[in-house]
């Protein structure tokens, strides 16, 4: 049967790389929670001390048939089907065999695609509605503090999350903000009701370093002892690295012979080591070409990977570079001028950098845009015709899907309609480009955890209990 | 290429020209075979548009077409009026963060800034005037921010020439901003209605006291003698009172006192409007909102849902369609996003045509300007837009924009980055190609 698919599916990248197993019980999350770290030895003898405690809400095996199916693994397959059991997808295809427990959902004139990733989120740690009491995504009491993890201020009750997921978006990276040189580990969530952060926590995804180029560190330090300049930022992203080699070597060093007492412990070195040990993906603030260019310098001198350039309104002018040093970039369709490092935005810029062979990817940095991240590409595909530079639904879906996932170290596990993968899956109302398509069902692990069409199948997290009015007529 | 600035001032010195009865052939144009939304009345299939001397002078079908007419095949395209964004601080904000470029807003005396005028602030040379209009704004109307009372707005079309050449009218509303109070020094939302009051009371005393002021016989006033007499029009009904408001109770707030003061009353943003819908649809009031917004961005906006202006309009309110996602700049390099706005609008309940009339005639008509602009008529001003196909589509693009009859196609700023970078690694020093 799988010989089949991969036969429809021809030219499909996925077939070669998919896992065999064509059904997968559910597996429980502690145990794919085992932070597969890589190159290197972590410095701590807890590196998981907040492990995920996410398991997959109850499914059922669901074939949607008659559908098209952008599956970011190769061509639109139109009137296809898909079929999802525990929580993994099972088959995709022109047909599928629906076991005789499925539920079928016929899906005419509707899309299916992989579940929205954004990679670029402050979901729980700028929580709705607001104000001091919830803002809690700059630690901005110093320009350094890779101390701190997002996770940790997150909100699991942000009525934020549940139109998040609405929008069809079904990973989240939370990122501390954009003050600090150095602003902390990011948390890749699961958009799922959770009693805590780690009930939401994405298991076994590796963390990220969220590090800012430019105005907004040096607006925030410059009256507060520096950096008031962008000389000073860098001087600061160096210090800081000079200080985590250093303490690398001591654990490494420890971690291999055991001589001694250990080198003590620093929660803010030891993630920077982490980054240098290749454990941890960077994820770097940064709109201008010439600062890109700096920045990956610094990667250079230090030895670690930058794994995406986010906001990079300039990213169209060294696309070239970002392809060879295979940096994403996180990109928004159309913001920009709102302040001189981003005065040079385009909207072709997704579209030019797609081009130049770099992953390009649609993020949001916003609770409202990342809940139409399929509007904003849209845009983009349009300014990219606009120049010649036509981008197809099939490579513009990977914007929203693989693309991120690859981002997040993920592209093994989601972002893509492929067997074997997560069964996170949007089923559109029509076409995802178009502005009137909206996702009608969302299904996470292959749990179906929002449903247009029925209000008891819409999460509403106790914030929303009284505070919010129910909005039924 | 011709730089922008001599391409202006040539735009300019031909409307110039237009203005005082020069005629040539290019100034007529017929826009022929596509299907034409009047606004102001059904759409026509394969309908035609004349416009001369900067006006439109017939929509129809079987419209004879001028001699020596330029023509444009609409054949397939969509036609309709220049879109209004009706809540932009374009051209009095150029890069937000940097202080210099930004006069939306004015200091005021105790957060009163009624005599405040945003438009003298208004710059034609702004980079963002052709984003906007490249992407079918033709008009917009210029919002000041902050304060109590944060000044009058002014409705402009997206041309060159000088500020006088742009404004279509001015004032056009007051606008004041009611809900939040730490943000205007008072301490609770029932404090900022009494201050209004008072502003509106020493208003009408003033007005008929004015003598007694000049001889300072009169009692200290709430506000300064030329904001005072910025709120005149207000209480005389002349000119609206735009209040931006998001919680239901506040909106209801405002209602009193339009009813107390009888000022005719817009409101703005209004995120829970549609909770008191009927109310509002019973007092005549229009409200300008979106439909990318349902954050409970805050408490006095717990109740934001995109249907809102979907079932604001079915409950009967006349509604106009502004930027309210959240991000971006909508107000400024994103004002070219209210297609996208009237798109999410249809997909959240409002009809495709009140959509459209809530980005044309609806706004035009609240600030006093339906027979200029938001409509395909004679005698309405050339802002005419040929659409590819469903304007509010993304795949759509505007394949020619007019407005005053003139049309646009002058490269971007951005365009002319494109250009240079979209071979790597740039042609900075090599010549551009045209």
């Amino acid at each position: 049967m799988r010989v089949f698919f991969c036969l429809l599916l021809l030219g499909a990248a996925g077939c070669a790389s998919a896992p065999s197993q064509t059904s997968t019980s559910p597996t429980p999350a502690r145990d794919s929670a085992q932070t597969d770290f890589g190159r290197g030895l972590t410095s701590t003898p807890n590196a998981d001390p907040f492990p995920s405690t996410y398991v997959p809400f109850p499914s059922r095996t669901t074939v949607i048939r008659n559908v098209n199916l952008l599956t970011a693994a190769g061509p639109l397959i139109r009137s296809g089907a898909i079929l999802m059991q525990n929580g993994k997808i099972v088959a995709v295809g022109a047909s599928v065999t629906a076991p005789a427990d499925a539920l079928v959902i016929d899906g005419a004139g509707k899309y299916v695609t992989p579940g929205i990733i954004d990679d670029h989120s402050h979901l729980g740690v700028y929580a709705a509605p607001g104000g001091n009491a919830l803002s809690d995504g700059n630690e901005a009491t110093s320009p350094t503090t890779p101390q701190v993890w997002a996770e940790h201020s997150v909100w699991p009750q942000d009525p934020q999350f549940p139109r998040n997921l609405a929008g069809g978006v079904t990973t989240l990276q939370v990122l501390p903000g954009s003050a600090n040189l150095i602003g902390g580990r990011s948390v890749v969530l699961k958009v799922v009701p959770g009693r805590t952060v780690q009930a939401m926590k994405f298991p076994g995804a590796k963390y990220g370093l969220k590090m800012a180029c430019g105005e907004n560190p040096k607006r925030v330090y410059g009256q507060r002892g520096g950096p008031s300049t962008r000389m000073g930022n860098v001087a600061g992203y160096r210090a800081a690295w000079i200080r985590a080699q250093d303490y690398r070597r001591k654990w490494d060093k420890w971690n291999a012979d055991h001589k001694g007492d250990p080198p003590t412990r620093d929660l803010g070195l030891e993630t920077l080591a982490e980054v240098l040990r290749g454990n941890m993906l960077v994820h770097n603030h940064c709109y201008r070409a010439d600062e890109m260019a700096q920045m990956i310098d610094i990667a250079h001198e230090f030895g670690y990977k930058i794994r995406s350039f986010h906001h990079g309104v300039e990213a169209y002018k060294i696309a070239d570079l970002l392809a060879k040093e295979g940096i994403s970039g996180s990109l928004w369709a159309d913001w920009g001028s709102f302040k001189m490092e981003a005065v040079d935005a385009v909207k072709a810029n997704l579209a030019l950098v797609d081009h130049a062979g770099a992953r390009a990817i649609v993020h949001s940095d916003d609770p409202s845009g990342s809940q139409r991240l399929n509007q904003e590409a849209a845009k983009a595909m349009e300014a990219g015709a606009e120049i010649g530079m036509l981008v197809s639904e099939e490579q513009a879906i990977k914007w929203l899907t693989i693309n991120p996932a690859w981002a997040l170290g993920l592209d093994d596990r989601i972002g893509s309609l492929e067997a074997g993968k997560n069964a996170d899956v949007v089923l559109w109302t029509g076409d995802p480009f178009s502005v009137y398509s909206k996702p009608e069902k969302v299904w996470v692990d292959g749990a179906l955890l929002y449903d247009r069409l029925d209000p008891s199948e819409q999460w509403r997290t106790d914030f929303e209990l009284g505070f919010i009015p129910l909005n039924r007529n | 290429m011709i730089p922008y600035r001599i391409f202006s001032q040539l735009v300019v010195a031909t409307v110039v020209a237009a203005t005082i009865g020069t005629t040539t052939a290019a100034q007529t144009i017929a826009i022929t075979g596509g299907k034409v939304y009047p606004v102001s009345g059904p759409p026509i299939e394969n309908g035609t548009v004349i416009i001369s001397n900067g006006k439109i002078t017939a929509v129809g079908v079987n419209v004879p077409i001028p001699a020596g007419a330029q023509r444009i095949d609409a054949g397939g395209k969509i036609v309709t009026p220049g879109f209004v964004n009706s809540s932009t601080q374009l051209g009095v904000q150029e890069v937000s963060a940097v202080n210099d470029t930004r006069d939306m807003s004015a200091r005021g005396r105790d957060n009163i800034a009624a005599a405040f005028t945003v438009w003298e602030g208004l710059n034609p040379n702004s980079v963002m005037l052709a984003p906007a209009r490249k992407e079918g704004i033709t008009s917009f109307v210029i919002i000041p921010t902050g304060g109590l009372v944060a000044g009058q707005a002014a409705l402009a079309d997206v041309v060159p020439g000088t500020t006088t050449d742009m404004i279509i009218r001015a004032p056009v509303a007051m606008v004041a901003e009611v809900g939040d109070p730490l943000s205007v020094g008072l301490s609770s939302r029932g404090e900022i209605i009494v201050k209004l009051r008072e502003l509106l009371e020493d208003t009408k005393f003033f007005r008929t006291h004015r003598d007694a002021f000049d001889r300072a016989q009169s009692r200290p006033f709430a506000a300064s003698r030329l904001d005072l007499q910025a709120m005149i029009p207000v209480i005389e009904g002349r000119l609206p009172l735009l209040i931006t408001v998001d919680r239901a109770s506040d909106i209801d707030a405002a209602m009193r006192i339009a009813r107390d003061y009888n000022v005719k009353l817009i409101i703005g943003g209004g995120a829970e409007a549609w909770m008191i819908a009927d109310k509002l649809a019973a007092a005549r009031i229009p409200v300008l909102t979106g439909a990318m917004n349902n954050i409970p961005a805050g408490f006095a906006a717990l109740g934001q849902r995109q249907e809102n202006a979907g079932l604001l309009r079915k409950a009967g309110v006349q509604v106009a369609l502004i930027g309210n996602a959240g991000g971006g700049d909508e107000e400024a390099f994103n004002v070219r996003n209210l297609k996208q706005e009237a798109g999410n609008a249809v997909s959240y309940g409002m009809t495709w045509d009140d959509a459209l009339r809530a980005v044309t005639l609806a706004p035009a008509e609240f600030f006093g300007a339906a027979d200029r602009i938001g409509s395909l008529q004679p005698g309405r001003e050339g802002n005419v837009v040929v659409w590819s196909g469903d304007p509010f589509e993304f795949t759509t693009r505007v394949e020619h924009v007019f407005v005053r009859g003139r049309e646009y196609k002058e490269k971007t700023r951005q365009d002319l980055l494109i250009e240079r970078y979209r071979n790597l690694p740039g042609t900075h020093n090599a010549p551009l190609p045209e």
